[in-house]
C-alpha cells in the first residue's frame, strides 16, 4: 500500500511543481522491469519442460501457466481495489463454456447440446480465436454485473460477487439444452504445447501492469488506500472499480477458456467454489496487494501441492518405498499456508513488487 | 399451507443457527470463519468409529439422547476452541482477508482429516429413528422431527437471549462485540470472551449436526458447506455482526427458498437458488449495511 501510495503521492508531486513535467512514460519505464521479470521466470519454467520433455511434467506445467492467468486475473480487481472477490470464478466459467461452444465439432455440438443458436452451432474455429471471444464474453458479462455489483463495498460487495457466482453456477448446471447441465461437455479441442498458455500468461501479466500503471488503476489504488480522500480528490470509486472488475473479467474468461482447451472437458463445478479458494489462497499467500506476489504464490503452492503428490504417490529411497498416506497432502497443505500467513500476514512478497534492488532504491 | 410455513420455519431454523453461529465470532474478532461448515461435518462424524468401510460403525450414535446432545455440543465446542487456541489467535492482528483465507485453511485441514478417517464415501445412519414418525397438527401430517428443529431452535434462541442479556460474561460478550478495544480498556478480558464465543458458536455448529443428520440420514463430508454457505450469506443480509440480524435473515433465507420452490413455474423451479440469490444481490443493493445495521462496524472517518 505504501508502495501505491507513494507512487500515485510522486506523480502528484511531479505535476504539483509543473515546471519540468514527469517524462513521458517514466512511470512505465520505472515499473516495467516486474512484468518483464515474472514473464522470464514463467519462460524459464518453459524452457526446463520442454527440455526434460517428460508429459506429466508439460501437463503440470500447463496447470500451472492457466492458474498463472486466473490469479493475475484476480489479482486485477482485488489487488487494486481491495475488495474480496469471491465470484471471478464465475467468469471463469463463462469463458470455459464459451470455448467449448465455439470450438466442438459442429457435428457433435447438434448432438450434446442441441439448444444453442444456430449460427453456434455451425462455427467452429480455432483454439486462439476462440479464447479471444471467450475473453470478451466474459467481460461483456462482467461489465453487466459490474453496473449493479460495484456500488456496493467492503464485506457487503464480497457477498454479492458470492452470490453471483452461485447464479451462474445454478444456471450453467441445470440449463441441460445449452450447457449440459451437470454431465461434463466433451470434445472440446485439446492442445498439448506450452507455448499458448505461456503466452496467454505472460500477456496476462502485461495486461495487469498496464492496468496498473494507468490513470484509472492508480486512482483506484489511492481510492483503496484511503476512500475517503480519494472520493474527495474526485476520484469516482465505483467506476474505477467497474473498470478492474471488466479487466479483470476478461483476463478470467481467457484463463478459462485456455482450461478447457488444456483438459478438454468442462462440468459446472470445476469452476466453483474448490477454484474460488485454490486460486484466492495463492494470492493471498503470495501477497494480495502486488502482482509479483500473485504469481509468486501461484509457482511456489503449485510446486509444494506437486512435491506433495509425488510424495503421496511414493518414493523409494534405497530398497524401501516412502508414501505418506491418502489425505496428508491437502492436510499438509493448509497446515504451510496457515503458517505462511501466521509468519507473514500480507503474504510472502507483502506489498513489494519483484525487481532488481538498484532501481527501486535510486528513485 | 401449514406444510409449507413448517417447511420454511425448520429450513429457516438451520440457517439461522448456522447465521448465528458465525456472527457471534464476527462480532468479537471480526473473523469470518469458513471454518465453520467444517466444524458441522465433524461433529456429525463424531457419532461414528473411525473407520473407512462403506458401512456405518455407530459408536456414539448409539447413547441415549440424553447423553449423546450434550456430547456431540461438547465436541463441537471443544473443537471450535482449539481451533481458536492454535490457529486463531495468531491472527488477531492480521487483515480480514488474510484471516478469512486462513480459517478456509484450516477448515480444508479439518475436512481431509475426517477424509483421512472415515473415507469420502457417504454413510447412512439412522440417528434418532423415533423422531421421523408423522404427526397430526391442525389437520396438517408433519414428521415430529421438524417439530423439534423449530422448538429446538426457539430453545436456543430464547436461551442465548437471556444469556447475552442476563449474565455478566453475556454482557462481556456484547460490550466485546461493540466495541473491542474499548472493552478491554474497561476490564474485559479479551482471550476469555473470544474463547466464550468460539464454544458458544461450535455448540450451535454441533446442534445443526445433530438435526441435519437426524433429518437427512447420511453423513457426509461435504454437508457443512452447503448450509454453510447460506448461513453466511444470511449473516451479511441480516447485518454483519448483529445476532438479531443474522436470525432474521437465516429465516428469511429459508422461507424464501421454500416459497419460490412452491412458488415458481415448473420449467424455473429447477433455477431456484439463482432467483435466491439474485434477491440476496437486490437487498444488498438497497441495505448493504445489512437489514439490522450492527453498531461499531461503520467505519469512522
Amino acid at each position: 500500500m505504501a508502495a501505491a501510495a507513494s507512487l500515485a503521492n510522486s506523480t502528484a508531486a511531479g505535476a504539483a511543481t509543473a515546471e519540468r513535467k514527469p517524462a513521458r512514460f517514466a512511470l512505465a519505464r520505472r515499473t516495467i522491469l516486474t512484468p518483464v521479470l515474472l514473464s522470464l521466470l514463467l519462460l524459464a519454467i518453459a524452457l526446463i519442460t520442454v527440455m526434460t520433455g517428460s508429459r506429466p511434467f508439460n501437463q503440470t506445467v500447463i496447470d500451472v501457466f492457466v492458474r498463472v492467468i486466473l490469479v493475475v486475473g484476480l489479482y486485477i480487481f482485488i489487488g487494486n481495489s481491495g475488495v474480496l472477490s469471491f465470484g471471478h470464478i464465475g467468469f471463469t466459467c463463462l469463458g470455459a463454456y464459451a470455448a467449448a461452444w465455439l470450438t466442438i465439432n459442429p457435428m457433435m455440438k447438434r448432438g450434446s447440446l442441441p439448444g444453442l443458436p444456430e449460427w453456434l452451432l455451425a462455427t467452429r474455429l480455432p483454439y486462439w480465436q476462440s479464447a479471444v471471444l471467450a475473453a470478451l464474453f466474459a467481460a461483456l458479462a462482467a461489465l453487466i454485473f459490474g453496473r449493479v455489483l460495484m456500488r456496493l463495498s467492503g464485506i457487503a460487495a464480497s457477498i454479492a460477487t458470492f452470490a453471483m457466482l452461485a447464479m451462474i453456477n445454478t444456471i450453467y448446471s441445470n440449463w441441460e439444452s445449452v450447457t449440459g447441465a451437470t454431465s461434463s461437455v466433451v470434445g472440446i479441442p485439446i492442445v498439448r504445447m506450452i507455448w499458448p498458455y505461456l503466452i496467454g500468461a505472460v500477456a496476462a501479466i502485461f495486461i495487469a501492469w498496464a492496468h496498473a500503471i494507468s490513470r484509472s488503476g492508480l486512482a483506484l489504488r489511492a481510492a483503496r488506500d484511503e476512500p475517503t480522500a480519494a472520493a474527495a480528490s474526485g476520484i469516482d470509486i465505483p467506476r474505477e472499480r467497474l473498470v478492474a472488475f471488466v479487466v479483470s473479467g476478461a483476463v478470467m474468461g481467457l484463463g478459462g477458456a485456455l482450461m478447457a482447451h488444456s483438459i478438454g472437458v468442462v462440468t459446472p463445478d470445476t469452476f466453483y467454489l474448490g477454484l474460488t479458494f485454490i486460486t484466492l489462497s495463492m494470492l493471498v499467500v503470495g501477497g494480495m496487494g502486488s502482482l509479483s506476489g500473485g504469481v509468486v504464490g501461484v509457482v511456489l503452492l503449485s510446486a509444494l501441492i506437486q512435491a506433495l503428490r509425488w510424495l503421496e504417490a511414493g518414493v523409494s529411497l534405497g530398497e524401501s518405498t516412502f508414501a505418506l498416506p491418502k489425505g496428508v497432502q491437502e492436510i499438509a497443505l493448509g497446515v504451510i499456508m496457515i503458517v505462511i500467513l501466521a509468519l507473514r500476514p500480507s503474504g510472502l512478497m507483502g506489498n513489494r513488487e519483484l525487481t532488481l534492488p538498484r532501481s527501486s532504491r535510486n528513485k | 399451507m401449514l406444510q409449507i410455513l413448517f417447511d420454511a420455519l425448520s429450513l429457516g431454523s438451520l440457517y439461522a443457527l448456522g447465521a448465528l453461529g458465525i456472527a457471534l465470532i464476527f462480532g468479537v474478532m471480526r473473523l469470518v470463519n469458513f471454518a465453520h461448515g467444517d466444524v458441522i461435518a465433524f461433529c456429525v462424524f463424531a457419532l461414528l468409529w473411525p473407520s473407512t468401510d462403506a458401512m456405518a460403525i455407530v459408536f456414539a450414535g448409539q447413547l441415549p439422547w440424553y447423553l449423546l446432545v450434550p456430547f456431540v455440543l461438547l465436541c463441537g465446542a471443544g473443537l471450535s476452541v482449539l481451533c481458536e487456541i492454535v490457529v486463531f489467535r495468531r491472527f488477531r492482528q492480521a487483515n480480514p482477508a488474510t484471516m478469512m483465507i486462513a480459517s478456509f485453511a484450516l477448515g480444508f485441514v479439518i475436512r481431509y482429516f475426517l477424509l483421512m478417517l472415515f473415507s469420502s464415501r457417504p454413510k447412512s445412519i439412522s440417528l434418532l429413528p423415533e423422531l421421523s414418525q408423522p404427526v397430526e397438527i391442525l389437520g396438517a401430517r408433519l414428521p415430529l422431527l421438524q417439530l423439534i428443529t423449530i422448538v429446538a431452535t426457539m430453545v436456543i434462541l430464547i436461551g442465548l437471549t437471556l444469556f447475552l442479556r442476563q449474565t455478566r460474561f453475556g454482557l462481556e460478550m456484547r460490550a466485546a462485540a461493540e466495541n473491542f478495544s474499548m472493552a478491554r480498556m474497561l476490564g474485559v478480558r479479551a482471550n476469555r470472551v473470544i474463547m466464550g464465543a468460539f464454544a458458544l458458536s461450535g455448540a450451535l455448529a454441533a446442534a445443526i449436526a445433530l438435526i441435519f443428520g437426524a433429518q437427512t440420514g447420511t453423513l457426509d463430508i461435504q454437508m457443512g458447506a452447503s448450509i454453510m454457505l447460506m448461513a453466511f450469506i444470511a449473516t451479511v443480509i441480516g447485518g454483519l455482526g448483529s445476532l438479531g440480524g443474522a436470525v432474521l435473515a437465516g429465516f428469511l433465507l429459508g422461507a424464501a427458498s421454500v416459497i419460490m420452490q412452491v412458488m415458481l413455474p415448473i420449467d424455473a423451479r429447477p433455477f431456484r437458488d439463482a432467483f435466491v440469490y439474485g434477491a440476496v444481490i437486490l437487498v444488498l443493493l438497497f441495505r448493504p449495511q445489512g437489514l439490522i445495521a450492527a453498531r461499531g462496524t461503520k467505519e469512522r472517518v
